[in-house]
């Protein structure tokens, strides 16, 4: 039991981590019909740099948790949607109208050069930063077993649920999110209506690395080491997330999360931690198979 | 009149370096948490290490690079030349008869490389790997040029022949030709295995699990170690040998050398290796071209055209569907082999995403349906990285970008081509052109 409700939260906060980085996916493929393959690799960025504002406030005598904590998320979120603008207008824009598979090849080489780039500007060595939140509390002891709830996971909860609400506030009340939900319906409509769909995609761009930037900073302090090669696993979990969840969904990416998260984290403790990532996928087939537009998806109109 | 025009080039000019600017700006934003800060492990934690000149030197490249860039594309129309190159290759189908005559010369050369590079092993080595991914990419071509199916773990089945030959060769003592029908069909099997569950979903989905297969595969291998050897992988396996002759120093048997009394050189394995593989791509591109021509080749390009229309006529779209699968996977099953044989040790390392995405890379590149652009691309991606040995740091960066480069200079590939294999013109079946 009480390991049970430890993998419970262990899970969830995996799994938040994902759904955050899930919506960035599931964001850009509702508006240009694309798997952002670097997006993986923006949210490594994103660790890396909050890797070094972290260090770099140490150094400056900032230690006070909850300010730097605030600061490298300031600092990783303004940086990272520099990113993901950059991506968008180097690997995507120029193939708006190609077929599919043009992009698909170049933001798999985008990803690439992001990976390489990290790896070579700031060493291929695992970054370690000190423990900045020690500690939880004890929820509770059964037979011997105690369950802990740490600070860190409190946080990537508590941060998590308030972006989720902030974000779909954006979505659904502002005018971007207006703009944005049009360009997604119908792209060349939304633009004879007067909306700078252009500029909404690059917003959109920006929008899903700052959420993957969030997952970034709160991952460095949660395991509390970062390497260059994280993104592509992250990055692969995320999008079996979002696709699980049904893409396209806002709420589907993050129901499918945490579904991966908490699939990741029973299947470890339960059964074999070698295979969690077999058993990810294999659930996402089997999910596919019988919803095979997500769990959260609008099945596709097909039109002659 | 040469007032206003100067007025009118000091605006250009004005609105070039603004632009100049503004990239030079984005640039510094980029370039300020990675080249500019570093952090290092100094022992007692990080410390952050600062680089402003060299920060300084990108961001200056950048603004000189992109007013080069602008005036460029100003000076020589660049973008309209462009869009114009695009609307008439839209606009007609064009027949190229030089590039069969392109292929054959192709062939030609690929047939007396090992005898005009004779002596340098590096070159002979260099185009049998060329040569692997040739096959690769045209196993590849079938599923995601003709069918129009996205399969991201391609590798796997690549994974699985070399499995193959690695386990029966080493546990039960099997050859090379023995084995080769074997793994393809071990190869198809799983091709089919991995079809059959995505046969209704559609492009983004099938890639998600296309790829989540490909590591599924990779995982086990790594893990199952009673079978697969783990990460150890596979050791010391037989190398082919030409009709029972082996390529080793003059012993007690028979060897390729003694046989034929030639001196023994350690190259001969390696001309034979390569001959061997250009075999098999040969083979492989015959049997492509033919399954073209024939209604099961017609339905594939069917089905990627037209889903729906093919199951309104009728057509078995599943069947369809898996067959290209199968022969997809089972040519990948048949190189996989072949690596196994030539390494003489494989594991896991050889069957990771990037791989698959390389293969990938060479058809997109190349342009989808197009056997001679799947040359090209395999050329291009593996003569790239090896040009780039002596920077070998910066090998990886530079073939991200390439990928990146050639994609938005040629969205359609090298050789873009997407028009069916059998046109009807004026009720009459004429068939295209053969590459």
């Amino acid at each position: 039991m009480g390991q049970f409700i430890q993998q419970l939260i262990n899970g969830l906060t995996l799994g938040a981590v994902y759904g955050l980085i899930a919506l960035g996916y599931t964001m850009v493929y509702g508006i240009i019909g694309m798997i952002n393959f670097a997006h993986g690799d923006i949210y490594m960025v994103s660790a890396i740099i909050s890797v070094t504002a972290l260090t770099l406030m140490s150094a400056m005598g900032i230690t006070a948790v909850p300010l730097a904590l605030a600061l490298a998320l300031i600092i990783a979120i303004a940086f990272t949607s520099v990113y993901g603008w950059a991506v968008e207008r180097t690997a995507y824009r120029p193939l708006r109208n190609a077929s599919r598979l043009a992009p698909l090849i170049s933001a798999i080489g985008m990803s690439i050069f992001l990976q390489n780039m990290v790896q070579i500007t700031q060493g291929a060595r695992v970054k370690p930063i000190p423990t900045m939140m020690p500690g939880g509390i004890e929820l509770f002891s059964h037979n011997g077993f105690s369950v802990h709830l740490a600070w860190t996971q409190i946080m990537i909860c508590v941060v998590t649920v308030v972006l989720m609400v902030a974000f779909t506030g954006l979505i659904t009340r502002t005018s971007f999110g207006r703009q944005q939900r049009a360009c997604e319906q119908d792209r060349s409509m939304a633009s004879l209506l007067g909306i700078d769909v252009d500029r909404t995609i690059s917003y959109t761009f920006m929008l899903g690395a700052a959420l993957a930037a969030v997952a970034g900073v709160m991952v460095t302090v949660y395991y509390g080491v970062v390497d260059f090669s994280i993104g592509f696993v992250a990055g692969i979990k995320a999008f079996t997330a979002a696709v699980l969840g049904g893409v396209g969904s806002l709420p589907g990416a993050m129901l499918g999360g945490l579904l991966i998260g908490l699939i990741e984290s029973f299947w470890s403790a339960y059964l074999s931690p070698e295979y969690k990532d077999v058993a990810t996928f294999a659930i996402l087939i089997m999910v596919l198979m019988f919803r095979p537009s997500g769990l959260l998806g609008r099945p596709e109109v097909e039109k002659v | 009149m040469n007032a206003l025009v100067e007025q009118d080039l000091g605006g250009i000019m004005a609105a070039r370096l603004k632009d100049a600017l503004r990239i030079g700006l984005v640039a510094l934003l980029l370039g300020l948490p990675m080249l500019g800060l570093a952090t290092q492990d100094q022992g007692s934690g990080l410390t952050v290490l600062t680089r402003w000149p060299l920060l300084a030197e990108f961001v200056g490249a950048v603004f000189v690079g992109r007013l080069v860039l602008q005036w460029l594309v100003d000076h020589f129309h660049l973008r309209k030349l462009q869009r114009e190159r695009v609307a008439a290759k839209t606009a007609v189908v064009v027949q190229r008869p030089w590039l069969a005559w392109l292929g054959r010369v192709m062939l030609a050369f690929a047939l007396v490389l090992p005898i005009a590079f004779s002596g340098n092993r590096y070159v002979v080595d260099t185009a049998t790997t060329v040569l692997i991914y040739v096959m690769l990419g045209w196993g590849l071509n079938v599923v995601v040029g003709l069918a129009g199916l996205l399969d991201l773990g391609y590798v796997a089945f690549y994974a699985v022949g070399a499995y193959s030959y690695g386990l029966l060769s080493t546990l039960f003592g099997w050859g090379f030709w023995q084995t080769l029908p074997v793994a393809g069909g071990m190869a198809a099997l799983f091709g089919v295995l991995l079809g059959w569950p995505t046969l209704r979903l559609r492009g983004d989905y099938l890639a998600i699990v296309t790829l989540g297969f490909g590591e599924i595969i990779r995982i086990i291998l790594v893990n199952w170690t009673d079978f697969s050897g783990g990460p150890n992988g596979i050791n010391s396996i037989p190398r082919p040998s030409f009709f029972g002759l082996e390529f080793k120093p003059p012993g007690d048997t028979p060897t390729f050398a003694s046989f034929f009394h030639l001196d023994y050189s350690a190259d001969q394995r390696v001309i034979y290796l390569y001959y061997l593989i250009l075999v098999l791509a040969l083979l492989t591109n015959l049997f492509v071209s033919r399954l073209r021509r024939l209604p099961v080749g017609m339905a594939w390009e069917a089905v990627r055209e037209d889903e729906l229309a093919c199951k309104a006529l009728g057509i078995n779209v599943t069947g369809i569907k898996l067959s290209a699968y199968a022969i997809g996977a089972m040519l990948g099953g048949f190189a996989g082999v072949f690596f196994a044989a030539r390494q003489g040790f494989i594991s896991p390392e050889s069957f990771v995403f990037s791989e698959s995405a390389t293969i990938l890379a060479i058809v997109v590149l190349g342009g989808r349906g197009s056997q001679l652009g799947v040359v090209f691309a395999a050329l291009l991606l593996v003569v790239l990285p090896e040009l780039g040995r002596d920077f070998s740091e910066y090998r990886m960066l530079l073939f991200g970008a390439a990928m990146v480069l050639i994609m938005v200079w040629r969205p359609g590939g090298i050789i873009a081509r997407r028009e069916p294999t059998l046109r009807l013109v004026g009720l009459v079946a004429e068939q295209g052109a053969a590459p």
